[in-house]
């Protein structure tokens, strides 16, 4: 996130680049022959590796731009083309299965196991068995989810984020350049809804897909978005930029009143938890000696230790009163929730999360949600304050010249 | 019957019951109590009415003409016959009104499910025997004409539970594997169907019912069955032979009732259940 100038096509690639440019030139998408059409010549690139996000009022035109992209619908005219290639040149079910559909809710088949979700796209591609089960298990692994404990359940033994989180791992089983999502986290409650955020932030750093993702919810969108695109009535552009430049230049009166005033505070949402000066703290590991990790605490005049499982993943934050077995236990319930956040996640949900935790801060994971370090309450203003003031600067250099 | 005890609710294919926390709340029990006691408990009061009737007709004083009309054998043989209409009926339904209950509900064919199912709701309301002895009068006595006339009987509650069934699964969820790259009839054979197939044998159920209470009138039409029986009780003044017949048609309904709750249950997807 580090480019601020409003470039729609010439970014530099990232490397090892899966995703394939979109592009739509002039579409348009009536309904009835009066009236003016729901889509209007709608003309827009979208870069390979890039997560975009559409983003409007409802009836704006969004849904059905994204499912013209898989010929859900079809344009009345124009042209999308998929890396140069017309949707139009293709057989429509052919199309479909290069491209992952990822649905509000998972939208997962009730009468088929987790596995045969996933490996629907990959069957009808008429892989052979071994190879969908072993992609299977990588995508559920991807997920987050145990493989052998959830691979044969069915969607309704799920909780909604599990649900969610084996509907991404379907959109990705045939391991497609283009990447399209419906209000993909629209249906759970707000911290599972941070954690798939954040989730598919760290899955999107290690594949670079072309993700085009719709959604009401411009803090989403800000959060997810490489790109935002805004739309209002008729699928108009109103601005199409990075999250930075929309909140800093907003570009009418539109976006302006659509993103919400308060930029200060949404800089909340564009600041990463991994710019927070994290805090080191005491960490044991399951099964290690209680005796040397009570040392360390006190060492570091800390009053509770973050237990983590073998592949350092944190499992637990316990007060070390509580550690008065031999060896450090596994926690009882696991279904608990444990105040953590991906490292990629915004200031907005680190002080969300605080809310809800015991301590004054919260666990920071990185890759495939292995510990970093703590982010405390302290750190976390720290930084606010530190940008607020850094803002207010930059305005009133502005000012003066 | 009236046509709405065939319909049950839709149930919404997508909707999610509340989520399972751990493998403790897991459910692994497939079948419900209430479905077991029916499951099991049917079969019992069948064993009984049937045993509690053989050991009658066993130990009976009975007069010749008795005797003669509850001889083993002929009862056997009209159980078998009245047995056969209605599977043949019940086929003959399925393969029909499955197959236009489908075709009712595909987008070119939408909009004449209403005037279909209107016509169908004629052959349910007419009364069973008027049907019957119009259609013998028609083309003739016979098991073939028996069965035309029972199926157009049982034919409206397995079309419209096929109607409503499908149009009852979630349409995100048919847009879902659409959007995936299954072809139509793809998404017809692994999700709609399977997802409908509850409440399609729900209907198949009742159809089954409807056709084996119809069956008793064949014997007006000279198809057999265990009709005969209480007609030659009514015309000879026998009420034993009476009463043996319609207890014997109404245990059979039962038993018939049952294997449709059975067939019911196989055909629920396992993660439905």
């Amino acid at each position: 996130m580090t480019t601020t100038e409003p470039t729609p096509t010439t970014d530099a690639a990232p490397e090892s680049v899966s995703g394939a440019e979109i592009v739509f030139d002039r579409v348009t998408k009536s309904y009835s022959s009066q009236g003016r059409p729901a889509v209007d010549s709608l003309s827009l690139t979208i870069p390979a590796g890039q997560i975009v996000m559409f983003v409007g009022p409802s009836g704006c035109g969004k849904t059905t731009s994204l499912k013209m992209i898989n010929r859900l619908h079809e344009p009345t005219s124009g042209t999308i083309t998929i890396n140069g290639k017309d949707v139009r040149g293709q057989d429509p079910d052919d199309l479909r299965r290069q491209v992952g559909y990822v649905i509000q809710g998972g939208s997962l088949f009730p009468h088929m196991t987790v596995a045969q979700n996933i490996g629907l796209v990959p069957g009808l591609l008429r892989w052979d068995k071994q190879r969908i089960a072993e992609r299977v298990e990588e995508l559920l692994d991807l997920v987050g989810l145990d493989p052998v404990r959830y691979r044969d359940r069915f969607p309704r033994e799920l909780s909604g984020g599990q649900q969610q989180r084996v509907g991404v791992a379907r959109g990705l089983a045939a391991d497609p350049p283009v990447i399209l999502m419906d209000e993909p986290f629209g249906a759970v409650d707000p911290i599972t809804r941070q954690r798939l955020q954040d989730e598919l932030m760290s899955i999107q750093s290690e594949l670079k897909k072309t993700i085009v993702c719709v959604t009401h919810d411009i803090d989403e969108a800000i959060k997810l978005g490489d790109r935002i695109l805004i739309l209002q009535e008729h699928a108009q552009i109103a601005q199409y930029d990075t999250p930075e430049a929309i909140l800093s230049a907003p570009a009418n009166e539109f976006v302006e009143d659509f993103v919400g005033s308060g930029s200060a505070l949404k800089a909340l949402s564009l600041t990463r938890v991994e710019e927070v000066e994290l805090t080191e703290w005491t960490t044991a590991t399951v099964g290690e000696p209680v005796g040397p990790v009570l040392e360390r605490a006190r060492a570091a005049r800390q009053k509770s230790v973050v237990v983590l499982d073998q592949r350092r993943r944190p499992v637990d934050w316990v007060n070390i009163k509580a550690l008065t077995g031999e060896t450090v236990p596994a926690p009882v319930d696991e279904a608990r929730d444990l105040h953590q956040i991906d490292h990629r996640a915004t200031l907005n949900d680190a002080l969300d999360t605080m809310l809800v935790s015991a301590y004054a801060g919260v666990i920071v994971t990185g890759r495939r949600d292995q510990y970093v370090g703590v982010a405390t309450f302290e750190a976390v203003t720290a930084l606010i304050t530190a940008r607020n003031e850094a803002a207010r600067q930059a305005q009133e250099d502005a000012d003066e010249q | 019957m009236s046509s709405d005890t065939a319909i049950t609710p839709p149930s919404r294919a997508g909707d999610v019951p509340p989520p399972a926390q751990g493998d403790g709340a897991r459910s692994r029990r497939r079948v419900s109590r209430d479905d077991l006691g029916l499951l099991l408990g049917l079969p019992a009061l069948c064993a009984v009415l049937l045993g509690g009737w053989a050991l009658w007709r066993a130990t009976a004083d009975l007069d010749d003409i008795e005797a003669r009309s509850l001889a083993w054998g002929l009862i056997v043989e009209l159980f078998g016959e009245h047995l056969l209409l209605t599977a043949l009926s019940a086929g003959a339904v399925i393969l029909t009104a499955i197959p236009l209950g489908i075709a009712l509900t595909r987008p070119a064919a939408r909009r004449a499910a209403p005037a279909v199912v209107t016509v169908a709701n004629f052959g349910q309301a007419a009364p069973a025997i008027g049907i019957l002895i119009l259609l013998a009068m028609w083309l003739g006595f016979g098991v073939p004409v028996a069965v035309l006339a029972l199926s157009l009987y049982a034919f409206l509650p397995v079309l419209q539970n096929t109607i409503v069934g499908l149009q009852g699964v979630d349409q995100t969820l048919v847009e879902a594997a659409r959007g995936m790259g299954m072809s139509r009839w793809s998404v017809l054979g692994r999700i709609e169907l399977p997802l409908a197939l509850p409440v399609i044998m729900a209907g198949v159920r009742t159809a089954l019912v409807l056709a084996v209470g119809t069956a008793a009138f064949a014997t007006f039409i000279n198809a057999g069955g265990l009709g005969s029986v209480i007609t030659t009780g009514l015309y000879l003044f026998r009420n034993s032979v009476l009463i043996s017949g319609g207890l014997l048609i109404a245990v059979l309904a039962l038993l018939v009732d049952w294997a449709g709750r059975v067939l019911e249950l196989v055909a629920t997807p396992k993660g439905m259940r």
